[in-house]
């Protein structure tokens, strides 16, 4: 083998080396003599790894368990085979245990699902090319949805210390550029206490709002390097979180004055509430002001059975506010305005004249250029850069100050009279479920409700988006931060069925019922993540939203159809899943999962769904296909 | 005798028998065309808005369709006759009335806001 002047091709290969020539001795086979290995520095103190390591990627684990990381996801990949043995047998699979995945892209999203349940990150390995390809649409969601997700990808640099073919193939100059658009930071270190203080400081950044994705390199001879090769001193860095930042006081004071003094105040709120404290900070706020609340479903922001909550009646509200207080809303110009997508676009304002918008955004404080999830430009009249929950207790404390009697009494009345319209709503949502009640296949409204039928009287959180065209957010009672994480953020298909394993794993021994609406196009994009929670035995009830097509795309195509004249009927070619359609019930058995359907009658789904409640309540994950309405 | 039955049989039955191929044919339309992808499959609505029961009369029906200046692409006359129209809407008038909620055990437990 030719050696290298830093001796780094000898070092990956140390340990194997030490191995075979152990090995060969005991067998009395003679080798040839081999170069020395290089000599570590005579000053190196090692002492931040444990007193048992050996190699670099047992340092590399030393710094992921100073992270408190609990799962490592993955799909296996020989240019991170150093790092993988060093977490099952120095680390002992524990803290991180190793997830084993079917996909980068489940990987990703599993880690996405995870981190919008707990608040805190996964680690998710792959191969710096076709690994990273993989992830790189999950990664888009992670990133679009501002959710912090940690990736360490095996590379190696050195070319003379590359395996002949596959690792050329898995190695890049420079393998985080591809996705570089759409994480907030990357690294490639080049040595073992590099790569620590770049995986600390990634998890730091990854959790500092505007959340997102980061990336750290973990060389392979880095992996593979014996400790005792190790050049200068490898201690573990200390994390410390920053505290999220905060709207200037006085943006703030401004805004509690217009919000105390208006008449007819509203809040919106996206990916506000990123922990339980989000929520009740909100409610606090609320019921200060007697204001309504629409709570947009980026985050669990507000519960809502509370009677300040209005989703139902938040169009309306919206175009009679004369303050409009938007917190973490990814789409400013779209809350406010109509786009009308037909012949002629159109575009029609939502808000009223001289109406004031007030906006908190983390997002003012960092973009990038080349993709576009910023969304159009908005004109908020009181933009501030601040995290909105980290606002909140300061806009909270203001708006106190600045309500004098006379607007106590106004907000007194304000709230009494949302109440009124809440118990309104709630009938006019029962109303209009109780439309095609009984027709087949299942209407949502239907299975919403049959779901609800069953889980009511348990502790549950739905860890999917709501699919079923919004009713379980209308028909459910959503009164806890963890009952509800958002969607996918970035529209990326794909996400629903990984990121709901991610999040079942995160609620697995809370005694929850992590419950999944699966959407039947979202679950063949990545249909492994099905025996991923088998295995790992991560209870999660599945239930199919199968409406055997992508009704959306199909409308798509419809519209273009009927805007150029032309044959409508030909929109289901390329849109529909049907000839055959698929057995998801087993396709899910194959994997070991219990599963029943597909289920047409609406009489028959109850009792299916609390079939399979009974397995999930046993430690396992189920699934139960129901073929329903288009939306 | 037995003869006669029968004719009078086909004759009492003969506009019922076009209703009912009026409302078949309606239903095909109403899938063909792609009503269903925003109206679902018995007109209660979803991306788009609800359509049974308690069906529009035709004139504002109708006119709807052919000059929506809302979210729901128009149809024409080329791609959507008169008849056809007709057929659809005959078919949207024997949508099944909602259920009372009151006797519906699961609806009056849901959105209680408990």
């Amino acid at each position: 083998m030719d050696q290298d002047q830093n001796g780094s091709a000898l070092n990956r290969r140390n340990l194997l080396k030490g191995a075979s020539l152990a090995g060969a001795a005991a067998l009395g086979t003679q080798v040839a003599a081999e170069p020395p290995a290089a000599k570590p520095a005579a000053t190196a103190k090692t002492d931040g790894a444990g007193p048992n390591a050996i190699a670099g990627g047992d340092y590399m684990v030393d710094v992921l368990k100073s992270l408190k990381l609990d799962y490592i996801v993955a799909n296996p990949g020989s240019s991170f085979r150093g790092l993988h043995e060093s977490l099952l047998n120095y680390g002992g699979n524990r803290a991180p245990e190793f997830i084993t995945c079917m996909h980068e892209e489940s990987s990703v999203a599993m880690a996405h699902g995870y981190a919008k349940t707990t608040g805190r990150p996964l680690c998710f390995l792959a191969h710096s090319t076709v690994g990273l390809q993989h992830a790189s649409m999950a990664l888009y969601n992670a990133w679009c949805d501002r959710v912090p997700v940690i990736g360490v990808l095996g590379n190696i640099m050195n070319a003379a210390a590359r395996r002949p073919g596959i690792e050329w193939y898995h190695t890049a100059q420079d393998p985080c550029a591809m996705v570089r658009d759409y994480t907030k930071w990357d690294d490639q270190p080049n040595s073992l206490q590099h790569f620590g203080e770049s995986l600390v400081r990634a998890y730091k950044i990854a959790m500092t709002p505007p959340m997102g994705p980061t990336i750290v390199v973990a060389d392979g001879e880095l992996q593979e390097m014996h400790m005792k090769d190790v050049k200068g001193d490898l201690h573990l860095p200390r994390l410390a979180l920053p505290q999220p930042p905060q709207a200037e006081d006085s943006a703030l004071r401004d805004a509690a004055k217009l919000l105390a003094k208006a008449e007819r105040p509203i809040i919106y709120a996206d990916r506000m509430a990123r922990t339980p404290e989000g929520m009740t900070l909100l409610v606090q706020l609320a019921e200060t002001l007697g204001c309504p609340v629409v709570d947009m479903g980026g985050r669990m922001n507000f519960p809502n059975n509370h009677p300040l909550s209005q989703n139902e009646r938040g169009g309306q509200l919206l175009r009679q506010a004369d303050v409009i207080l938007a917190l973490e809303v990814a789409d400013l110009w779209g809350m406010t305005h109509e786009f009308i997508d037909n012949e002629e676009q159109t575009v029609q304002s939502k808000i009223r004249a001289g109406a004031k918008i007030i906006s908190i955004s983390s997002t003012e404080l960092y973009l990038k250029s080349n993709y576009q999830d910023f969304q159009r430009y908005a004109e908020p009249d009181y933009p501030m850069a601040g995290d909105a929950q980290a606002s909140l207790p300061s806009l909270i404390e203001f708006c106190k100050r600045e309500i004098d009697d006379g607007a106590r009494g106004r907000i007194s009345k304000r709230a009494e009279d949302h109440a009124a319209a809440k118990a309104k709503a709630y009938e006019a949502t029962r109303n209009n479920a109780a439309v095609a009640w009984n027709a087949s296949p299942v209407s949502t409204a239907r299975l919403a409700a049959e779901i609800w039928s069953v889980i009511k009287d348990e502790d549950w959180a739905l860890v999917s988006n709501d699919a079923l065209s919004g009713w379980a957010r209308r028909l459910w009672t959503f009164n806890r931060h963890y009952r509800y994480i958002g969607g996918a953020g970035g529209g990326g298909v794909g996400y629903c069925l990984p990121a709901s394993v991610g999040a079942a794993l995160a609620h697995r021994g809370t005694g929850r019922i992590a419950i999944n609406l699966q959407a039947d196009g979202d679950m063949m994009y990545a249909p492994g993540a099905l025996w991923t929670a088998v295995h790992h035995k991560v209870p999660l009830l599945t239930i199919m939203h199968n409406n055997r097509a992508y009704h959306q795309e199909i409308m798509h195509v419809l519209r273009m159809a009927n805007r150029r004249d032309r044959d409508p009927s030909t929109s289901h070619i390329g849109t529909t899943i049907d000839n055959p359609y698929i057995d998801y019930a087993t396709l899910a058995k194959s994997m070991g999962m219990y599963a029943e359907g597909p289920i047409s009658d609406p009489a028959q789904v109850g009792k299916a769904i609390r079939r399979a409640l009974e397995v999930v309540k046993q430690g396992s994950p189920a699934l139960v296909d129901i073929v329903t309405q288009p939306r | 005798m037995r003869m006669f039955v029968i004719a009078a049989a086909l004759l009492v039955s003969a506009p019922a028998f076009a209703a009912d191929n009026t409302v078949t044919e309606g239903k095909r339309l109403y899938n063909f065309k792609g009503c269903y992808q925003c109206h679902g499959y018995v007109g209660q609505g979803g991306a788009g808005v609800r359509l049974a029961p308690d069906v529009k009369p035709y004139e504002v029906f109708s006119d709807f369709v052919r000059h929506t200046t809302g979210a729901m692409p128009s149809y024409s006359e080329k791609i959507l006759a008169e008849d056809e129209l007709k057929k659809i809407y005959a078919f949207l008038q024997t949508m099944p009335k909602a259920v009372d909620v009151a006797k519906t055990p699961l609806l009056m437990n849901a959105a209680t806001g408990k």
